[in-house]
């Protein structure tokens, strides 16, 4: 081993004797990691666990951990992995128990003890169900809460949340609402072989007819002197050379915020005239988009001041009955 | 009237003996959510019979923040400031379990400077943890001093940490493939200084009051015995199962990181009760100062990080140097590393008892599953049984001499 973990009694041997002792219990068994772990089967765990703690050359005391796991995409969802400790060989194994929703593990309680909360956790965490087990409550979650928080399917950010309601001077519960929409970035290289769809390659696989590509605007819009955008000081030769004549240029210099007649079919348009001409101009298929933008904008900042009086309303509402 | 008279007297009906007899039932209280001797959020539902303990259920999880989920949905160097604020009075053992198993699954191999500078900042922490419960478990049995004295450690702990990493307590110091940079000379030597004056000093004064204290020794001693067999049934790790006399430190048994070349004594309990407990504690401590005086004495000069590009980032002076060490920083930072597919339970000796960190890797840059183990879990279990038969007021020696914290029971 070239990293610095924890340096234990060497493997060798173990899932030999493991496998002599358990017999047919076993159903694979894996050395990888520098770490022993085996598969057995659900209905037999007791024994197996039985077997692994008194077989002389096994002495897996200490139970140390139970852990959940969720695959979602097997058959049977979940695996319930236990940390085994010998204090005597000064060795560690894994066991591994798959099961789903519905399938109790028994419990090792009668054995270790300490498996009492361990299962509690696992079975508030996934809902796997631990036959046995005198005391299966939930134990990490809230009082009162609703579904399984680790398993994959389950939002990170959780279905309801809570503040101190001053009206009703408890805790109230409502759906969760955020501000943002929960971000996750996925930094993985799409050349080294990503095996998901890249944001937008969902619609070459719909296929619509391809809308006919946008025509582009007959006159990029370009700003060459501080006449046209307005900014700073107008200068004496700064005049939009191509667009006026120098006499507008007087007019503009002079601050006139009228737009400037319609007279020719001059290419580019002052920044004034193109907003007062815009249904007017020829490209005039954009004009209703551009609208459209500039009253959802307009609309936006409403949708919250329309909604702060419902506030209160809101909080009157009545709270989940779910609060211990 | 006469009825209820003859009921508070006791005075029975001689046709009707079973009436009439004064009985006490068992009441049932809350100790907590907000005890300050709770050492946190924890809830016990306790059944008295008059003071005596009948039964108690720890109610936890009022803290838990869903960690362990969050951490599913970062990159492994995402991740690890997560464990600074498991157990926030260790924060830099938390981190050592969940470095050692990421590298386990890489397969890095940590220059032997970073090695020990690990081990020299975890046996720092572990005397800030201990200073901490050392204190508080002498405070929450009535006396006051030594806790402000122990405090005064405790700071200096900190400030340590501060010159190290810049953050007080949230470390974030340790890395997958070393630490975050190297120390100054200058902190080194004041530590040095530090472990051979102030910290005997105060440390030793402070204890004093207490290690031959007859009040003390009349709150803990015989106090929550509990047997070697019931240690290893409820899965006691660290000072709690050396308490009841079992000599088992993943530091000396399993070592990792520079350990294996430390000479440190382990020291255990004979009776099991909360007075062995503190005193191992305080054992401990004299241990972890003789570590870091070797850790002094023989850290080589050298690299404190891998020099795998793949994992750990380029300094920045490279940056500005080379192409390719600018390419591997961006990376690093923005997509992360990744680890090799396949689960791992690595455990490490935290100040509390046995830290351990299940990790299951997808290949991905992000953990599939990080389960932690937390040492609270299982001596807080233990909890029931320890205070059967014992008074109320024994529960805060209890809990004291248990060393929970909620940040990492709760996580």
């Amino acid at each position: 081993m070239k990293s610095a973990a924890p340096l234990y009694a060497p493997n060798d041997g173990v899932i030999e004797v493991a496998e002599k002792t358990l017999g047919g219990r076993v159903l694979s068994s894996l050395e990888a990691a520098y770490e022993v772990s085996f598969t057995v089967d659900r209905d037999s765990l007791v024994e197996t666990m039985t077997l692994l703690r008194d077989t002389p050359g096994l002495e897996y005391q200490q139970l140390m951990e139970i852990a959940g796991v969720d695959y979602p995409d097997r058959a049977d969802r979940f695996e319930v992995v236990y940390c085994l400790l010998s204090l005597t060989r000064n060795h560690r194994i894994r066991v591994h128990v798959q099961t789903d929703e519905i399938k109790p593990v028994p419990s090792v309680t009668a054995i270790w003890p300490v498996a009492g909360w361990l299962e509690r956790e696992v079975y508030d965490m996934y809902g796997v169900l631990f036959d046995g087990n005198p005391d299966l409550r939930r134990i990490l979650t809230d009082y009162g809460f609703v579904g399984h928080p680790q398993r994959k399917d389950f939002p990170l950010t959780g279905y309801v949340e809570l503040r101190y309601s001053e009206e009703s001077k408890r805790v109230a519960y409502e759906p969760v609402k955020l501000a943002q929409d929960f971000r996750t970035f996925d930094f993985m290289s799409p050349w080294e072989g990503a095996e998901y769809i890249l944001p937008g390659d969902e619609k070459a696989a719909a296929a619509p007819p391809p809308a006919p590509p946008a025509p582009p605007p007959a006159q990029p819009k370009t700003t060459e002197s501080t006449a046209q955008s307005g900014a700073g000081k107008p200068e004496a030769g700064a005049s939009p050379k191509p667009a006026m004549s120098p006499a507008k240029a007087e007019k503009a210099e002079g601050g006139d915020p009228k737009p400037a007649p319609p007279a020719a079919e001059k290419p580019k348009p002052t920044r004034a005239r193109k907003t007062a001409d815009v249904a007017a101009a020829p490209e005039a298929a954009k004009a209703p988009s551009t609208s459209k933008v500039a009253a959802k904008l307009r609309v936006k900042p409403d949708a919250p001041t329309a909604e702060a009086p419902a506030k209160p309303s809101r909080a009157k509402k009545k709270p989940e009955p779910n609060n211990g | 009237m006469a009825d209820t008279l003859d009921k508070m007297l006791g005075v029975t009906d001689a046709e009707d003996p079973t009436v009439g007899d004064v009985t006490i039932q068992n009441y049932t209280i809350n100790f907590g959510p907000q005890h300050p001797a709770a050492h946190g959020v924890l809830r016990l539902v306790m059944e008295l019979d008059g003071e005596i303990i009948e039964r108690v259920d720890p109610h936890i999880g009022l803290l838990h923040r869903g960690t362990e989920k969050l951490i599913e949905y970062k990159t492994y160097a995402q991740a690890l400031p997560y464990f600074d604020r498991l157990d926030y009075c260790s924060p830099l053992c938390m981190e050592h379990s969940f470095v050692l198993a990421a590298e386990k699954l890489l397969d890095l191999e940590v220059p032997i400077r970073a090695q020990y500078l690990r081990v020299f900042f975890a046996e720092l922490t572990r005397i800030s943890n201990h200073m901490l419960n050392l204190g508080s478990h002498v405070m929450d049995v009535g006396a006051m001093t030594p806790n402000l004295w122990l405090f005064e450690i405790r700071e200096d702990c900190l400030n340590f940490f501060e010159r190290a990493s810049g953050a007080r307590m949230h470390s974030n110091y340790f890395r997958v493939g070393g630490v975050h940079q190297d120390v100054p000379l200058k902190l080194l030597t004041d530590i040095a200084d530090w472990l051979d004056t102030r910290l005997p000093r105060l440390f030793e004064d402070a204890i004093s009051l207490v290690a031959d204290n007859r009040i003390f020794k009349q709150r803990n001693v015989d106090i929550a015995v509990v047997s070697r067999e019931d240690a290893v049934r409820w899965g006691f790790s660290g000072p709690m199962i050396r308490g009841s006399g079992i000599p088992w430190d993943l530091r000396k048994s399993q070592p990792y990181d520079a350990y294996a070349r430390m000479d440190f004594d382990v020291p255990v309990g004979t009776r099991g009760d909360c007075y062995d407990r503190f005193m191992v504690r305080v054992e401990e401590v004299r241990q972890s100062a003789r570590i870091m005086k070797q850790c002094l004495n023989e850290m080589p000069d050298g690299p404190i990080a891998s020099s795998d590009r793949k994992v750990v980032p380029p300094k920045r002076a490279e940056m500005k140097q080379s192409m390719e060490a600018l390419i591997h920083h961006f990376k690093l930072f923005t997509e992360g590393y990744r680890v090799p597919a396949g689960d791992v339970y690595v455990a490490t000796e935290s100040p509390k008892g046995e830290f351990g960190v299940y990790l299951v890797a997808d290949g991905s840059n992000k953990p599939y599953r990080c389960k932690i183990r937390p040492t609270a879990f299982s001596h807080l279990q233990a909890m029931d049984f320890m205070s059967k038969g014992h008074m109320l007021a024994d529960t805060t020696a209890i809990l004291g001499a248990l060393d929970i914290v909620f940040g990492e029971c709760d996580r």
